[in-house]
């Protein structure tokens, strides 16, 4: 059942049309990340279901209220929508503990009550309280911003790229615990990201967006895996993309003979492998191809090898460290799992 | 934190400026001991001390609110909401800066010859001064963070309470900034009381002065105005308090939505018209009229020019020595901060802060007893301009001093420079437009500036102020006109670049 729906919402400004006729659904209790590159319309979408904004055209609706039809629109007041922005966007003139609460009633009887238990579900210390934003790190910003935007029980969470200001480890750290707290509270969310990887482990239905459209919606698995265009795939994580001749659920391509997931399509297409899916073993009887260049970056090196069916194809494969050590030897090509074909209609 | 290997005479230079600008604390201090306590009492203790401190606190408690009220909805219209080419009204409510407030007094008595007391004096002090509030108010509005805004409303309050509990408590700064700066004009400034016969302490003191001289009443007058001056500033730094309102991320901040005025629309056009009307309509109007009533014959080019190049010539030394006079000071403050940089950048401020009368006086009685050769010559009069405009010269030198960033001297160092050409080809070269906005800003304070120069210039002395005023003081208001023009116009330009600056320190 569609807890939170966008019917064909677009919006212009001035001469550019920011979102151009985008629907999603969302149900209730799950996380929706809407990822793209800057530009692509995601944050302008996140406002209009905010109320910050209102649509030229479209409806949002949520839990059975209408609301926005067009210009016409509910303020974001009256919304019951929590909001946590970048840099979480506290008030500089209010302590700690006045920001949790500005939700809130002034006059609320468990007012302090309240406060405190919020700043314990987002793992600060009550000390804390009645400390300065500025006095705190940009991981506890984010949190005290967490904990403000959870104290009137909003319906819907919304989070435009609130990790992206933190340290890498905080970074994951933090996702975890926002993503724990909104699913034990059984809040609804969506996020907003640029990062392909945080979007892909926050969410249980990932939305990409390009150009203001919505390119494709599905599980996370699903998009990662089955991705409909080669800039989804490439958007999403490191894709190997060729070109290939089609037939009862095989590819013949410059990597060879490939299983693909469509046992239906025939003749010339293109198909995508994840890299994760290609191992590469040194051999001298027939190859496959030869390491051109290995770059190496610790755990892990970026390997260049030249294919030998067709050598004007060189691919770039992230490979274990401790593998391939030399360049200039040949490989064997060894494939886990299927290629995806792409539709055709690009 | 490792200190620059120029500090010794730097620091030296910035000690010597800032004793001379305790001149005149000193003086006034100096005045007290010697009086005697009993002569202090019967000079203080009297009805028209009483008289002038009402007069003082009600001009003050009554323009200063007033003003606010204006500043913020003049702000609102240009910064917040649709109002129709708010780029024009927001240079329309900078432009009364180019007026000085001693002709607006005069566009008033022209055109309303029986206006005076406490209900001109606040009128006229509102339409002079509301711009020291808006513009400051525009800057704040400016650098807000518009999600703060989006996120009260995500939390459930409604336009008006985020306005209240938002907006409001972050424009604090700059409303309590402006509010001191109309304050301390307020005390300081004479021309345009003396015009609408409003008695504050500055004209109690200069009619004193120029019927007694240097008489211990107007010495005393002086500690009293001094003091109310420290009691604004305490005052100010009371209700600012040490807070921070500074945005506190990175994000970048996206433009912000204007409200709707909808029907409202035609009523604020017509409002901020008629504030326009007021502010600059009236002077322009008489103005106007003067200089058509008097024709051809009021632009005698025998006094014009030489009023002009006595002028321009004042403005120029003044802007240069105050300049220079503020350079080892910023430069402290940037590149080395610490607590003697603060001791002395404290006692900058607080000479900034009195009127300049107390100045004058001060230096009027410290030139005739210890040092007679300099009295009444440029040299004192330079001098006072310094200590007045110290504090302006300062603010421009230090933010432009801070854009160029010692790494950027270590870099050029790094690319073969010596430390004498690197401070040149880099901090120099950034530093300059910062300086000049500065010197020109001095310059134009003293081209509109009374008081002291009444007070201290060389017999003979005419300057397009003073000979405003023996003009309007004559009633010979048409010949005055000319000389209100020039002043009117000579300001223009840096009204111009105030407003441009306001829109710019936002940084975007």
């Amino acid at each position: 059942m569609s807890f939170l729906t966008v019917e064909a919402v677009s919006k212009r400004y001035g001469a550019v049309a920011a979102l151009d006729g985008v629907t999603l659904d969302s149900s209730a209790g799950q996380r929706t990340a809407i990822v793209g590159p800057s530009g692509s319309g995601k944050t302008t979408l996140l406002r209009l279901i905010a109320g910050f904004d209102t649509p030229d055209t479209g409806r949002i609706t949520l839990d059975g209220l209408l609301l926005a039809d067009g210009p016409a629109a509910v303020p974001a007041y009256r919304r019951d929508i929590g909001v946590v922005m970048q840099d979480g966007a506290l008030f500089p003139h209010l302590t700690v503990a006045d920001n949790i609460g500005f939700g809130l009633p002034r006059r609320a009887r468990n007012r302090t009550a309240v406060i405190a238990e919020l700043i314990d579900m987002v793992g600060l210390d009550r000390s804390m309280l009645e400390r300065r934003p500025d006095a705190l790190s940009g991981g506890q910003q984010q949190r005290v911003a967490l904990a403000r935007a959870l104290a009137r029980r909003p319906k819907l969470m919304l989070l435009d790229e609130p990790f992206s200001a933190l340290d890498t480890g905080l970074r994951a750290s933090t996702r975890k615990m926002v993503a724990d707290l909104l699913h034990a509270a059984g809040i609804a969310a969506v996020l907003v990201t640029h990062d392909q990887a945080e979007a892909l482990s926050f969410a249980d239905q990932v939305a990409v967006m390009g150009a203001g459209r919505l390119l494709q919606a599905g599980s996370p698995r699903e998009v990662y895996l089955r991705p409909r265009t080669p800039m989804i795939a490439s958007f999403l994580g490191e894709a190997v993309i060729l070109p290939a001749t089609l037939g009862d659920g095989w590819a013949s391509c410059a990597l060879g003979r490939v299983a693909v997931d469509d046992r239906n399509r025939r003749g010339a297409g293109t198909i995508m492998l994840r890299p994760e899916q290609i191992s590469l073993t040194e051999t001298t009887h027939s190859p496959d191809g030869k390491v051109i260049e290995i770059e190496f970056s610790g755990a892990s090196c970026t390997v260049t090898m030249r294919l030998t069916r067709q050598s004007d194809i060189t691919i770039v494969l992230p490979q274990p460290s401790l593998g391939l050590q030399t360049e200039g030897v040949d490989v064997g090509i060894a494939i886990a799992g299927c290629a995806h074909v792409f539709d055709t209609e690009e | 934190m490792v200190m620059p290997r120029r500090p010794s005479w730097i620091a030296l230079v910035a000690l010597l400026v800032s004793v001379a600008t305790m001149l005149p604390l000193g003086f006034i201090a100096w005045v007290t001991m010697h009086t005697g306590w009993d002569t202090i009492v019967a000079l203080v203790i009297r009805p028209r001390i009483g008289e002038l401190l009402v007069n003082t606190l009600l001009l003050a408690g009554l323009t200063v609110p007033i003003c606010a009220v204006f500043a913020l909805a003049l702000a609102w219209l240009t910064e917040r909401s649709d109002l129709p080419g708010a780029r024009l009204w927001s240079g329309l409510a900078v432009a009364p800066l180019a007026v000085p407030a001693f002709v607006q007094s005069y566009a008033w008595i022209t055109l309303f010859p029986a206006i005076h007391g406490l209900f001109a004096a606040v009128l006229v002090s509102v339409i002079a001064y509301v711009p020291f509030l808006y513009l400051p108010i525009v800057a704040a509005l400016r650098r807000l963070d518009p999600a703060l805004e989006d996120i009260a409303a995500s939390l459930g309050h409604p336009p008006g309470r985020v306005a209240l509990r938002v907006v409001l408590p972050q424009l604090r700064l700059a409303l309590c900034g402006g509010s001191l700066l109309i304050g301390l004009h307020l005390l300081a400034e004479y021309g345009l009381f003396a015009m609408i016969r409003f008695d504050t302490f500055t004209t109690a003191i200069i009619d004193q002065y120029m019927s007694t001289y240097n008489g211990p009443a107007a010495n005393m007058m002086a500690g009293v105005l001094v003091t109310t001056c420290l009691a604004f500033l305490g005052l100010e730094a009371g209700v600012r308090g040490n807070r921070r309102y500074a945005r506190l991320g990175p994000g970048a901040a996206r433009p912000i939505s204007r409200c709707k005025l909808g029907r409202a629309r035609l009523a604020a056009v017509l409002g901020f018209g008629g504030v326009a009307a007021v502010s600059l309509g009236i002077p322009i109007v008489t103005l106007g009229h003067w200089l058509a009533t008097g024709g051809i014959g009021i632009w005698r080019p025998d006094e014009i020019a030489p009023a002009l190049g006595q002028t321009l010539l004042l403005a120029t030394l003044g802007g240069v020595a105050t300049t220079l006079a503020a350079i080892p000071m910023a430069w402290l403050s940037v590149r080395a901060p610490g607590t003697f940089q603060r001791v002395l950048e404290g006692c900058n401020y607080i000479v900034g802060a009195l009127p300049g009368v107390v100045i004058a006086l001060a230096l009027v009685t410290i030139t005739v007893r210890i040092a007679m050769p300099i009295y009444q010559s440029v040299v004192t009069i330079v001098l006072a301009y310094v200590l007045l405009f110290l504090p302006r010269a300062m603010l421009s030198l230090r933010a432009s001093i801070a854009q160029a960033p010692v790494e950027l001297e270590q870099v050029a160092g790094s690319l073969g420079r010596s430390p004498a050409r690197a401070l040149w080809a880099v901090t120099v070269r950034l530093a300059a437009p910062g300086a000049a906005s500065g010197m020109a800003l001095v310059a134009l304070g003293i081209t509109n500036e009374l008081t002291a120069t009444q007070m201290l210039a060389p017999n003979g002395t005419h300057t397009l102020a003073t000979a405003f005023w023996s003009y309007s003081g004559e009633i010979d208001y048409a010949a005055a006109a000319p000389y209100a023009l020039i002043m009117v116009l000579l300001s223009v330009p840096l009204t111009w670049l105030l407003h441009v600056q306001s829109r710019h320190m936002a940084g975007r």
